[in-house]
């Protein structure tokens, strides 16, 4: 379990420090785009399902330009999964209410807003990880600050980046002492963990002590600078304006349900 | 240069760490400051820059003793690279974290950028500059860890244990910018080897207070004297090496 | 949520500035990747064969104080969100609100802090510990509860929701207070000026009062925003109850989950145990029920094919933009690559 996140860890920022088209576009408009689509997805109703679909291009569009390997994505968004079915998995047994028919079959409200509720969650939890694995956590942090979030709350952010792999590779080997000692049998005890766990927040608790140090050594007194602010370019703003276009397009006119009955208009 | 008259210093639970401590370094010397574990080496260096102000007695820079009024010229003038580089490197990339030192001393921007370059090409790790630090190998963090010292442009340059948790190559390479370096340095260690190619004098600790202090060879020859410190005469100086 | 959060954690950041020692800074980053560790971590509880693991408001409130705290788990939960979407980005505001606000807030200065007091260690350590960590525990899952009913995402109605999460989470609140507990004594043991003196100096009486009226305040809080809920409903909810349980009666199946889940809804009813879902349709319409089927967005009998066919094509049009720009992009940035090798760092 832990190794595992850990290496998820590792893949994000790995991914957040490539170099494509869209990690070249500046993170607050890519920011606020994503934010939009988040809005605009959860904004429907929770029995649609088919107009929820062309949303789905721009997590695909990101992933492609961003050249994010899109299994990646799809594996998190499983892994993460269970978290809305459970939030959903009720509907169909307490929603039993008919709603449309699909040939011979009818279909309950339950299992639409079921859809919906999983459609809605992948759309807005691919296109999050798509933005932060084509702009990394250290631009976005940058970006989120110069639009407001507090300078203290960046700070903290940085630096619990920062020492997250440290703090989680001496977990390890600390874990991998005890595993030693107890043939490796998976969990701790809970005295074993509350020894574990003590002695790593007091490892943790000096090496902060010692940043401190280092951090004042080199003239560190309370404020945080930055030097170079990025610009903004056409592209960006092109961006921008395209897409939220889009997502209004796409909110307001029902495009599916016009190109189904389009085509199956003349059918039945 | 450095100096530091009868510095005692106690830690706030009572123990004495350190106990009438007094040497005087010159300008450009390099000065080994070698002791058992325990013996108060960290303790003298945290002092160094003024980051412990002693319990008694004083350390001056440029014969301007520490206080908290001169403690920001002090930390201009002596710059310190801590054992653990990983406590050293905290921010995003490694041309960040060289940086923050002449942010931090209101530098203007494009004066920023010509000492992190600087820095970064002393120490021979420009390739890195945008690697973030938890990418790095052991030596790799050191030398970035010591470049961001460099780009302050200290006079005196505090190193403790230097060349701990390097592989051999890398030593090598740190051995030799130690040795190019013009600074005052003033280094802490357990590496006798290192000592004998980089200090030209050695102070010894021992309980917290300078057991001895002269030229490298001289002390580092003592066998006796080595001994009764908790240390011993390195292998360099008892066998001829032809280089 | 997501506006309180955000509000909070502004008003946090400013507090944190104002009063900060500089050496809280990198000690928060520092705890954060520490707890961020600590949640990685699982021990075995004893006879249920299942694992857990320390959530670790309580310690870091312990440590920093309630508004350091609150940032440092805002941050542990933002990274977490962003790294690994376990909850998704969704839930951030209120997981912020419910894992933050209750643990920082209320639990620590208004429960551990006067049941602890002083204390180094002892029996006062791990009482208080327990009750915060239960208190906090019951608020937060009670606030998810009502959080998530009220947006109207989920079926689950109201009742069953809180008798599903509050015995679960009362579990894991004792396991959490157990293991601050736990934690904090070594500390104590180990190193106790690591701790700092946090408590303001008084004695019993006032420590106990403060607990009361702390525990006052969150049972008013959480009874107004009940009634507050019961009592919004305009009278088209009645007729949608009508119309709902109607259906349902209909709809029954000998379906053992379901007629158990009814079952729930009566024997817990003395709030009325209609589900929240047809609050939407209350809210937006008031149309008498003859005209209901034209409320619902979708139940014409066309349209479900038409949904489904044109869903479909969509979807694969959306992957064939995606797989072209894919080529494309590779393809200009192969150019780029071989055109640009001698800048190439």
């Amino acid at each position: 379990m832990k190794f595992g996140h850990y290496i998820e860890v590792g893949k994000m920022d790995e991914l957040g420090r490539m170099d494509s088209p869209m990690h070249r576009l500046d993170s607050r408009v890519k920011t606020l785009t994503t934010i939009a689509f988040i809005v605009t997805v959860m904004s429907f109703s929770r029995y649609e399902v088919a107009a929820l679909t062309p949303f789905f291009i721009y997590p695909l569009s990101l992933m492609a330009i961003g050249r994010i390997p899109p299994g990646y994505i799809v594996r998190k968004l499983l892994i993460a999964s269970p978290f809305a079915l459970a939030v959903g998995i009720v509907n169909p047994l307490l929603d039993q209410r008919v709603m449309g028919s699909l040939g011979a079959h009818g279909i309950s409200g339950g299992w639409l807003s079921f859809a919906s509720i999983v459609i809605r969650f992948s759309l807005t939890v691919s296109a999050a990880l798509t933005l932060v694995a084509c702009t990394g956590i250290h631009r976005l942090c940058a970006g989120l600050e110069k639009m407001g979030l507090p300078r203290v709350f960046v700070v903290q952010l940085c630096l619990l980046y920062r020492y997250l792999f440290v703090i989680v590779d001496e977990g390890l080997r600390m874990r991998r002492g005890v595993e030693i000692r107890t043939m490796g049998r998976r969990n701790l005890g809970f005295s074993t963990y509350v020894s574990l766990i003590g002695h790593l927040l007091l490892r943790a608790m000096d090496r902060a002590q010692r940043v401190y140090q280092a951090m004042v050594s080199r003239g560190f007194a309370g404020h945080f600078h930055v030097i170079r602010p990025t610009v903004i370019r056409w592209k960006d703003v092109a961006f921008m304006v395209g897409w939220v276009l889009f997502f209004a397009v796409a909110r307001v006119w029902d495009i599916p349900t016009a190109i189904g009955n389009f085509l199956v208009g003349g059918v039945v | 240069m450095i100096e530091a008259r009868n510095l005692s210093f106690a830690y706030p639970d009572g123990t004495d760490a350190l106990r009438s401590v007094s040497f005087c370094i010159r300008q450009g010397e390099s000065v080994g400051i070698i002791g058992c574990n325990g013996a108060g080496k960290s303790t003298l260096l945290l002092h160094l820059n003024g980051y412990l102000t002693p319990t008694c007695g004083e350390m001056r820079v440029a014969d301007i003793p520490i206080t908290r009024q001169t403690v920001a010229m002090a930390r201009r003038a002596v710059g310190l690279v801590f054992q653990d580089s990983d406590d050293q490197l905290f921010m995003a990339t490694v041309s960040e974290d060289v940086a923050f030192g002449p942010i931090n001393l209101g530098l203007t921007d494009d004066e920023i950028e010509r000492r992190v370059k600087a820095a970064l090409d002393r120490v021979g790790v420009a390739h890195l500059c945008d690697r973030p630090p938890h990418k790095l190998s052991g030596g790799e963090k050191r030398s970035v860890a010591i470049a961001t010292v460099l780009a302050m442009e200290p006079d005196i340059l505090v190193m403790d244990e230097p060349s701990s948790n390097l592989d051999p190559r890398a030593r090598r390479r740190l051995i030799e910018l130690l040795r190019s370096f013009e600074h005052t340095r003033i280094i802490a260690t357990h590496d006798l080897e290192m000592v004998v190619e980089v200090c030209s004098r050695v102070i010894v600790l021992n309980g917290g207070t300078v057991a001895a202090d002269g030229p490298t060879r001289e002390i580092l020859n003592d066998e006796m004297l080595m001994l009764a410190h908790g240390l011993e005469r390195p292998h360099i100086l008892r066998h001829f090496h032809p280089h | 949520m997501w506006v309180a959060s955000t509000g909070l954690l502004a008003w946090c950041a400013r507090k944190v500035r104002q009063t900060l020692d500089d050496k809280l800074v990198p000690m928060m980053g520092v705890l954060g990747a520490f707890i961020f560790a600590a949640q990685m971590i699982n021990f075995s509880i004893p006879g249920t064969g299942s694992s857990g693991h320390l959530g670790g408001g309580m310690i870091l409130a312990i440590l920093l104080g309630p508004q350091a705290a609150f940032l440092v788990i805002a941050s542990v939960l933002t990274v977490q969100a962003l790294l690994f979407a376990d909850g998704g980005l969704l839930a951030l505001g209120c997981n912020i609100f419910n894992l933050g606000v209750f643990p920082a807030f209320i639990a620590y200065p208004l429960i551990y802090t006067p049941i602890v007091g002083h204390a180094q260690g002892g029996g006062r350590l791990w009482v208080g510990a327990m009750v915060a960590g239960i208190v906090g525990l019951q608020m937060g899952a009670f606030s998810v509860v009502l959080e998530t009913t009220m947006s109207g995402i989920s079926d689950l109605p109201f009742k069953t929701f809180v008798w599903l999460m509050q015995p679960i989470h009362l579990a894991i609140g004792v396991v959490e207070g157990l293991a601050t507990a736990a934690v904090v004594s070594l500390v104590l043991r180990v190193r106790p000026e690591a701790l700092p003196d946090r408590q303001t100096t008084g004695h019993h009486a006032v420590g106990y009062r403060r607990v009361v009226t702390g525990m006052l305040i969150a049972a008013v809080a959480v009874g107004c925003g009940l009634s507050w809920l019961a009592s919004t409903r305009p009278d088209g909810l009645e007729w949608s109850i009508g119309k709902v349980s109607g259906k349902e009666e209909l709809a029954i199946p000998a379906d053992g989950i379901h007629e158990s889940l009814a079952k729930i809804q009566q024997k817990t009813a003395f709030l009325p145990d209609y589900g929240f879902k047809p609050m939407e349709s209350a809210v937006t319409t008031t149309q008498p029920s003859q005209k209901e089927p034209d409320q619902w967005p979708v139940v014409s009998a066309g349209t479900p094919v038409a949904g489904l066919v044109g869903g479909l094509l969509t979807l694969l049009l959306a992957g064939l933009i995606g797989f072209g720009l894919k080529h494309r992009v590779g393809a200009s940035y192969r150019r780029d690559q071989t055109g640009t090798d001698g800048e190439h760092s």
